[in-house]
This record gives structure tokens, C-alpha cells and sequence, in this order.
């Protein structure tokens, strides 16, 4: 069915395979973005309680994305995975402490006899909300900003930055994509409360806790946004494949491929409806359309990273040595066999999608906490 | 190709890979084994209709759920490390071992967390058949995420299916199907899979002896030893003979690993296979030493396990590194082996004509390319050996492997037992009767787990020191990262998968106490 499909084809395709999986896992941190507001939205026992078993349901879901967004990455783009996981050492291993921690706390943090007691599961859920958001959003950033590595001819990887990827952390554009999905990973949690809880005293305080989130996020996205649409980016020659600087690189890509613009603002639009939907009026779906308007934003923020002979992953150190989807692809046979796996992803797609409504069909309240069902 | 060899990088990334990788393996086989005999018992209790089925289904389903959030907390670094910590790896073979663990996580990740979710939240809200299935998913979920690494693991223990592409560096996939059933990696899926029952049967029947010994829960605890005796009794059957498979393959494929494994330093024709012994500690391939302080053992049945005849010559350590034995290759044809300096010297002759194929690239001279090409392809079948330089560096630490192999099996044989008698007590209704065997079934709980981590050490310290036989050695494979930093990391791992193991078993225990609720938890 494949087969006649050319290398380049392939390796665009699943340019788009990782592009979605990464949007999804943006509009997933809504997890960890609650767990960064247990304290905040939560005054009694009970309603932390709710909170956490609310979140609890999902996280799995958000950490399974993660791994497979791993998985594939490795698998479609493995100079990628090599380059990147070997060099930015210490951020990818705080990112992976971070969601270590996360994975016990719930089953844990209720249960009598638990050796750390409640309070540090707690806190095991904060760090991994705040790290986790922040760091990953990190990562992302240097698709646009660059690292210091270099490639030798055997195409094994050198990291020249001298902090192992800590550094990355330190640039204040990085940090801004970061701090951005940190307050959209929060928005999107009371979204997903609102939603999800009929608690008054959790549901009373969502409202304010929407418009301070909102307003940093807001800010830290536009920063980013803006700049990048005014920086020098990656281009490489589709014939020669050489990597140059190009002026307003990725502001060109939008205006050279206008239905990715189109993704990119119709999702920024439904972010904001989501939003203003749920701050002006009392409905419970503005979840949706955030979320939604996330993966579409996201998305597109990914195809300007790599599509349309651009650098996706570019070394500040030495230009040629820049990560392409071309030039750190898997073999023509691999990409064709995993394209076959591909096909599982919509039935994937569609069971959870049916059991989650079935179990979904009731808001969690006070009285289900009481009730003999397994809670956190 | 590489620069320098730090031999203390190397050493803190294997320690750290292997501490990791045993950690995950503490909870990973009760999860493959312990969902089955949860979908039993469900079943049952939805074709009865009993409530006590329904009790029992519940209370080990708490214990599954403990011991689940900790095998996906240390998982999660293992999907990475590959990454982090073996980059070079990542990048030599990625194009084929990548692929296995992308299934991975759609195949089986994403059912197993789906269905999770249903089993444990949705007792209240989808129908009693909706339920079960999904109990029966997150079984079938856990293992064919088991059949998935494992693929990938047996690909690296007899790499197949693939072919080195000189321009890319690298090794890529030529046919899957090659890869995924790989006689390897089939009795590799079998076996493990297999030990997993065989545990997951036992932390049943133990756990249920501890009631029948407090004479607490009568009726779950009866029901669950039938349950997990007869479930352990046929694994275990299998078990024996997949592990047999496994030491076929290792035999044929990996003859440094059958030789540590039997602590067998000068081959022999027919060779016998050691019930009991010990290796003489500090002995070297190329001393005079005898091989064992003493040993009983079966005659001949080594060369019959691992060659089908009686009478065939089997390889031991100083012949493999020594060379000039007669061996069948794949293609059935008489050879005569290489030494292990010879294998260096080619390995050596394939790695310098890779470069030399590089530089004639650059300089786009074709006829040298093709030369190089010649070289290279004449010898890339040792390509692992030329980043070695000692030839003592291809055995493997053999009294480690040695003793984990026969604690392997002499555990195997010692469970059967266990399941037999304990069976027949039940049956003859007086196992409360026999305290003795109750207390065994609990002291057996963690002999099963260390009979599972043996087979791992047999495996993966076995083939050392290759990542990828004969193509990678750990050496090559790992990430140019200061070795303090690994160092640092590999604390941070011992310390934070401490303190949640001692949390894990101090919850579990607690909830052993607690036992079945009514209406379950
Ligand atoms: C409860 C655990 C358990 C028990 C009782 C046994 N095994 Fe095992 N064995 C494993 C658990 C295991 C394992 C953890 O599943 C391993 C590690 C790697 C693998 O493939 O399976 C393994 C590996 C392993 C290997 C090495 C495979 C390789 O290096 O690729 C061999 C040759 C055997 N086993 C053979 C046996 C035999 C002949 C047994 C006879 C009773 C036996 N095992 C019992
Ligand atoms: C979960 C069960 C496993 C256990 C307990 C285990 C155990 C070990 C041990 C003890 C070592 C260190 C050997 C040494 O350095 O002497 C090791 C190394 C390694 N194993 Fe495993 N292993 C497991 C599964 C796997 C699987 C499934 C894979 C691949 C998919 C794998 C890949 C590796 C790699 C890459 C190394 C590092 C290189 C090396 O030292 O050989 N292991 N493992
Ligand atoms: C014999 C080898 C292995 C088997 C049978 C195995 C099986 C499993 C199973 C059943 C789980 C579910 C959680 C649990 O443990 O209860 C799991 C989790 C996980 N395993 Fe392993 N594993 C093995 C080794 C590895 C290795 C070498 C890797 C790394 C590539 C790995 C990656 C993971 C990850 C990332 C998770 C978390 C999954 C999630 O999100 O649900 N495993 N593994």
C-alpha cells in the first residue's frame, strides 16, 4: 500500500506522526498543570482529594503519550534520539526524575503505611507539574533556537555545550516557550476541572485562577511567538543540503505554506474562545475547544519547525551539522514498516476514546470519594 | 571513530543501565503474571455470579495496582537511557531497534493504561462483560508490551534481518518479519513470559499461605492457591522447556555464553552438563588451574541440549578465544574458528576501511570506494572486535554467570515441586494441616524473584562485553558524557528507587494485613 511512496514522502509523513504525538502531549500536561494547583483550588482534605482522583484518572494517559512520543522519535528520527537524549544530558534526566516520581504518587499517596507520608507525594506532584512542563517546553524551544553539538562523518554526536543542556535552560527565549506551557498547562487543568468536578467550593475559586494563569501565559507565548517570527532560522539547500541562516526563517514558512498558518492561528482563536467562553459564561466545554486549539497550535509550531526545508533540530556550533528530517530519518524499509504501524493509531484512537466516556459519564463529587471504587 | 575509551564512563553507564533495568524487573514479572489469574478469577465470578470471586478478584487487583504504578515509574527511564546514556548505540542500530519500541508503546502501552482505568474505576459503571474484557485486556496488554522489548533484546543478542549501509554508518532493516521472529527472540518471549507466571503463581500462593497460617479468609485464600497451583504447575512445565530452547539458541548462537554459563573452560566432545559445582575462584582462561573445586554432573547431556548429539564437541572459553576448532555455520558448512586476536585484527581491517570509504567519498573517488567497500564487506562481521584490543575482553565474568544460571534452574526444578505438593495437599483438603509447606510457599516468594533476576544476569552479563554480538561492544556504544555525571545520576537512581521500593513493600504488606474487603477496595 506504501510502497510506492518516495523517502522524502515518508520521512514528512512521519514529520507529522511526531508533530501530532507532541501536540497531544502539550494538550495532556493539563495533568501535570493541575497538579501544580492542588493547594491552590483545594482548601479541605475532601476537595484535594477530589482534585487528585480527578487528575488521577487521566495522568496515565499524559505519561503513555510521553513514552510512545519517545518511542517514535527514536524509531522515525533516530539521529535525533541520539544526538539529543546522549548530549542534553541533564535536562532529558531531570525531565525523566520528575516523571518518576509522578508515577507512585497517586497509587501512594492515600494509601496507609506509605513510608514518605501524603504531604511528600504532594510535593512529588508539584515538581513533576512545574519541572515537567517547564523543561519539556524547554526542549522544544531549542528546535528553533539551536544547540551546541557537533556530527563526525560516522554521524556519532559530540555535545559542545559544556553544562550538558542545563544551558538550554538558561536561554530567556527557551525559558518564555517554557513558562508558556507551564500557564497553558494550568489554564488548560481548571478548564478540565470546570468540566470534570461538581464541587462549589473548587468550582468557586476556578474563575480567578483562570484570569491569573491566563494573563502570564499570554504574555510568555507572545514573547516567544513574536520573536520567532523576527529571528534568523535554519534553512538547508533541498539539493545541496546545505544548512544557512535565513532572515525571518520561520515567519517565511507560515507565509510559504498558509494552511499551516491557518492551523496555527485558528488554534491560537480556540485557545482564546476556551478561555473567554468560560471566564464570561458558566459552560463546562471551554476544555474542549482549548484543548483542541492547543494541538492545533502546537502542531503547526512543529511543521514550522521542520517542514519546507528547514533544520529541525540546528546546531549553533557547527550549521552543517543540523539535524534535518532528511538527514536524520530512518531507512526507507523502516519508515515503510512503521507506516503500517501507523495504521493502528486511529483503533488506538477509538477505544480510548470509548472507554473513557464510559466511565466518564458521571462528574466527580464528594459522594463518589466515599464510594467502594478504587481511589487515590 | 571514538576517541578516547573511558573506561570508568563505560562502567558507571553499565552499572547505572543495570541497576535500572533489575529495578524495573523486580515489579515487572508479578504485572505480567498476576493480571492473568486476575482475569481468571473474574472470569469466574461473572459466569457464577459468586460475590466471594468478586472479593478475590478485587483484593489482588489492589495488589496489582501498587506494584503497577512502580514498574511504570521505572520504566519510564528505561525507554531513555537508550538515548542518554548508549547515544552511539542509538544511532549504530536505531533504524532497527527503535522500531520495536515505537510498537511498544501503541500496541501495548496505550491498552494497557486504557483498560487499566476501565478495570479499576468503572466496578459502577460499564457492564460486568464490558469489564471483564477490559481485565482480560490489560493481561493481554502487559504482555504483548513483554514480547515487544524483548524483540528488541533478542535482536541484540543475534542480530538478524538487517545490513550495515557504509554511507550512513549505520546498520538498517532489511526485512522485519527477520527480526521479529527470530528464533532468539520467540524463546525469549516464551521463556520470560513463562517465569513471570511462574512467580506471579507463587506471590499468589504465598500471600494465600500467610492467611491460611492466621486463619484468616479461608475460602479466597483455597481459591487462590488452586487457582495460581495449576496456572504455576502448566508455566512451569513450559518454562522448562523454553529455557531448554533458550540454551539451544544460546548454544548455536552465542557459544561464550553457553561456556560461561557452565564455568566449561576447555571444550570437550561430549561434554557433560554440571548439576552441582564450583567454579575455582580467581582461575584464568590460560592457567593451569582445574576448572572446578568440584562438580557432579550428568554426562554428556551438554553436548546433547546444546547440539542435538551426544558426542558434539562444545566450545569452552580458551578454545573460543584461542581459536582452531571445527564448528557448522549458519549455512551448515565446516569452519574453522578464528582466534580472537585474528577476529581483532579483522574488525580492526573493517573499522580503518570505513574511514578510508569515507574519505574516498569526499574526494568522490570511486574506484577506491569500491575497494575500501571490498575490504570492509569482507570483514564487517567482526566490525565489534576492532574496538578491542585485549583478547581476554571477550569473556564474560563466568562465575557470576555460572552461578546465576544453576540457581536459575535448580529454582525451577525446586518450584515444581512446591506447585506438585502443595496441590495434592488442597486436593486431599489438609494443606492447613501442614504448617511446614505453608511457611515454604512464603519463604519461596522471594526465591522466585531471585531465580528471575538470575536469568536476567545469565543473559545480559553473559554476552558481554557486546551490546550487539560481535558488532558492538559496550565500549562503543556509550554516550561521550563525563563519567561523574553518570556517577551522580546512578546515586540519584539508587536513592529514589530505594525509598519507593521500601514505600512499595510497606504498602503492599499493609494491605496484605488489611486483606479483602467486603465488596472488595
Ligand atoms: C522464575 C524464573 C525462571 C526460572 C525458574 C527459569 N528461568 Fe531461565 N530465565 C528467566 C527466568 C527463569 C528469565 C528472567 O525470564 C530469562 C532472562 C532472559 C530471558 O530471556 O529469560 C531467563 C534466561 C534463561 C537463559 C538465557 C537466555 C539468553 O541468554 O538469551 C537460559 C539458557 C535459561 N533461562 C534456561 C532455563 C532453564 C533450562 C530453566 C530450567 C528450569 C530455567 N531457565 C528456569
Ligand atoms: C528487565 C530485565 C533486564 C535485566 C534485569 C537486565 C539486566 C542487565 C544487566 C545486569 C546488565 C549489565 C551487564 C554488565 O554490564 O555486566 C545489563 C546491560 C544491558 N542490557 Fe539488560 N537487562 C534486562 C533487560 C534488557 C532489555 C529488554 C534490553 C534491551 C531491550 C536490555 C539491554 C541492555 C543494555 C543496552 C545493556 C547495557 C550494555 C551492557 O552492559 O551490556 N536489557 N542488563
Ligand atoms: C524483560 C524486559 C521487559 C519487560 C517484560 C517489560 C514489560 C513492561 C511492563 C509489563 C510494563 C507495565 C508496567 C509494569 O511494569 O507493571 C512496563 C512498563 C514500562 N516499560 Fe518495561 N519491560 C521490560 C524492559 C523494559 C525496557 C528494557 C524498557 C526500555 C526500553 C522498558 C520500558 C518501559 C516503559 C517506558 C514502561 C512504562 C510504560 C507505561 O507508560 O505504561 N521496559 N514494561
Amino acid at each position: 500500500m506504501f510502497e510506492s511512496l518516495s523517502h522524502l514522502a515518508l520521512q514528512q509523513y512521519w514529520w507529522i506522526i511526531i508533530s501530532l504525538l507532541g501536540a497531544i502531549l502539550v494538550f495532556l500536561l493539563f495533568v501535570q498543570g493541575g497538579q501544580t494547583l492542588i493547594y491552590t483550588l483545594g482548601k479541605t482534605d475532601m476537595q484535594r482529594r477530589i482534585l487528585v482522583n480527578s487528575l488521577g484518572r487521566k495522568w496515565e494517559f499524559t505519561f503513555t503519550t510521553l513514552v510512545t512520543f519517545g518511542g517514535a522519535f527514536f524509531a522515525s528520527f533516530p539521529l535525533f534520539y541520539s544526538t539529543s537524549f546522549g548530549g542534553a544530558y541533564w535536562v532529558w534526566m531531570l525531565i525523566l526524575f520528575a516523571f518518576i516520581i509522578q508515577a507512585i504518587s497517586y497509587e501512594y499517596r492515600s494509601k496507609p503505611n506509605n513510608f514518605l507520608g501524603a504531604k511528600t507525594f504532594e510535593v512529588f506532584l508539584f515538581i513533576n507539574g512545574a519541572l515537567g512542563t517547564i523543561l519539556l517546553g524547554t526542549a522544544v524551544a531549542t528546535f528553533f533556537t539551536g544547540s551546541e553539538f557537533s556530527i563526525n562523518e560516522m554521524n556519532f554526536s559530540k555535545w559542545e555545550g559544556a553544562a550538558r543542556g542545563l544551558e538550554l535552560a538558561l536561554n530567556f527565549h527557551n525559558l518564555s516557550l517554557g513558562l508558556a506551557v507551564f500557564f497553558l498547562a494550568r489554564v488548560l487543568a481548571i478548564l478540565y476541572f470546570i468540566n470534570n468536578i461538581s464541587e462549589e467550593g473548587i468550582l468557586s475559586r476556578t474563575k480567578k485562577q483562570l484570569i491569573y494563569n491566563t494573563v502570564p501565559f499570554l504574555i510568555f507565548f507572545l514573547t516567544f511567538v513574536i520573536w520567532l517570527m523576527f529571528i534568523d532560522g535554519f534553512a538547508y539547500d533541498p539539493v545541496s543540503k546545505n544548512v544557512t541562516y535565513e532572515s525571518y526563517k520561520y515567519l517565511h514558512n507560515f507565509l510559504q505554506m498558509p494552511l499551516v498558518l491557518i492551523i496555527f492561528l485558528v488554534g491560537v482563536l480556540l485557545v482564546l474562545f476556551g478561555i473567554g467562553k468560560s471566564i464570561l459564561k458558566a459552560g463546562t466545554t471551554g476544555v474542549w475547544f482549548a484543548g483542541l486549539g492547543t494541538i492545533l497550535t502546537v502542531f503547526a509550531l512543529f511543521l514550522i519547525a521542520g517542514f519546507n526545508h528547514t533544520a529541525f533540530y540546528p546546531s549553533t556550533f557547527d550549521l552543517q551539522s543540523s539535524l534535518t528530517i532528511e538527514n536524520a530519518s530512518s531507512s526507507k524499509y523502516t519508515l515503510k514498516a512503521m507506516t503500517y504501524v501507523s495504521l493502528m493509531v486511529p483503533f488506538v484512537i477509538a477505544y480510548i476514546w470509548y472507554a473513557w466516556k464510559s466511565i466518564n459519564n458521571k462528574k466527580i463529587s464528594a459522594e463518589e470519594m466515599g464510594e467502594d471504587i478504587h481511589v487515590y | 571513530m571514538i576517541e578516547h575509551l573511558d573506561s570508568a564512563l563505560v562502567n558507571w553507564s553499565r552499572a547505572q543501565f543495570a541497576l535500572t533495568a533489575m529495578y524495573h524487573w523486580l515489579f515487572v514479572p508479578l504485572t505480567l503474571g498476576i493480571t492473568f489469574i486476575i482475569a481468571f478469577m473474574e472470569t469466574l465470578y461473572v459466569k457464577t455470579g459468586d460475590p466471594e470471586w468478586k472479593k478475590a478478584t478485587k483484593f489482588w487487583m489492589t495488589l496489582f495496582g501498587i506494584n503497577f504504578a512502580i514498574g511504570v515509574a521505572t520504566g519510564i527511564i528505561l525507554e531513555f537511557e537508550f538515548g542518554t546514556n548508549w547515544s552511539n548505540y542509538s544511532w549504530f542500530v536505531g533504524d532497527i531497534f527503535g522500531t520495536p519500541l515505537a510498537i511498544e508503546g501503541i500496541m501495548a502501552f496505550f491498552m494497557e493504561s486504557t483498560f487499566i482505568a476501565v478495570m479499576f474505576f468503572g466496578w459502577n459503571k460499564v457492564s460486568k462483560k464490558f469489564h471483564l474484557l477490559s481485565t482480560w485486556l490489560v493481561a493481554i496488554g502487559s504482555n504483548l508490551s513483554a514480547l515487544w522489548i524483548l524483540v528488541a533484546n533478542g535482536w541484540m543478542q543475534f542480530p538478524t534481518g538487517m545490513h550495515f549501509n557504509p554511507d550512513m554508518a549505520r546498520n538498517e532493516m532489511l526485512n522485519f518479519w527477520d527480526v521479529f521472529l527470530s528464533p532468539v527472540a520467540i524463546n525469549k518471549f516464551l521463556h520470560t513470559i513463562a517465569s513471570a507466571y511462574v512467580l506471579a503463581s507463587i506471590f499468589v500462593i504465598g500471600v494465600s499461605a500467610w492467611y491460611l497460617l492466621k486463619g484468616r479468609e479461608h475460602l479466597m485464600a483455597k481459591r487462590s492457591i488452586i487457582i495460581a497451583g495449576v496456572f504455576g504447575l502448566l508455566s512451569s512445565f513450559f518454562l522448562v522447556y523454553t529455557g531448554d530452547g533458550s540454551a539451544y539458541q544460546v548454544a548455536q548462537k552465542q557459544p561464550m555464553k553457553l561456556a560461561a554459563m557452565e564455568g566449561l573452560y576447555e571444550g570437550t566432545t561430549g561434554a557433560g552438563l554440571i548439576v552441582l559445582g564450583m567454579p575455582t575462584p580467581g582461575k584464568e582462561y590460560d592457567d593451569n588451574q582445574d576448572e572446578f573445586v568440584f562438580k557432579l554432573e550428568i554426562p554428556k547431556l551438554l553436548s546433547f541440549l546444546g547440539y542435538g548429539d551426544t558426542e558434539a564437541f562444545v566450545p569452552g572459553v580458551k578454545d573460543i578465544v584461542e581459536g582452531g576448532y571445527e564448528y557448522t555455520d549458519e549455512n551448515g558448512e565446516k569452519q574453522i574458528s578464528l582466534s580472537a586476536i585474528e577476529k581483532i585484527e579483522k574488525g580492526k581491517l573493517a573499522i580503518t576501511a570505513l574511514s578510508d570509504y569515507k574519505k574516498a567519498q569526499k574526494l568522490s573517488d570511486k574506484v577506491k570506494q569500491e575497494e575500501y567497500l571490498t575490504i570492509f564487506n569482507e570483514n564487517f562481521r567482526f566490525f565489534g572486535y576492532g574496538f578491542l584490543n585485549d583478547p581476554k575482553s571477550i569473556i564474560p565474568n563466568v562465575p557470576l554467570t555460572f552461578y546465576s544460571f544453576h540457581i536459575m534452574v535448580g529454582l525451577g526444578f525446586y518450584f515444581i515441586l512446591l506447585f506438585v505438593m502443595v496441590l495434592i495437599l488442597i486436593f486431599r483438603g489438609d494443606l492447613i494441616d501442614k504448617k511446614w509447606i505453608l511457611r515454604l510457599a512464603i519463604i519461596t516468594i522471594p526465591l522466585a524473584f531471585i531465580a528471575s533476576m538470575s536469568g536476567w544476569i545469565v543473559a545480559e552479563v553473559g554476552r558481554q562485553p557486546w551490546t550487539i554480538q560481535d558488532l558492538l561492544p559496550t565500549v562503543a556504544s556509550v554516550s561521550q558524557i563525563d563519567a561523574s555525571a553518570v556517577q551522580i545520576t546512578f546515586w540519584l537512581f539508587t536513592i529514589v528507587f530505594t525509598a519507593l521500593l521500601i514505600a512499595e513493600l510497606k504498602i503492599m504488606f499493609k494491605q496484605i494485613k488489611i486483606g479483602p474487603k467486603e465488596g472488595g477496595h
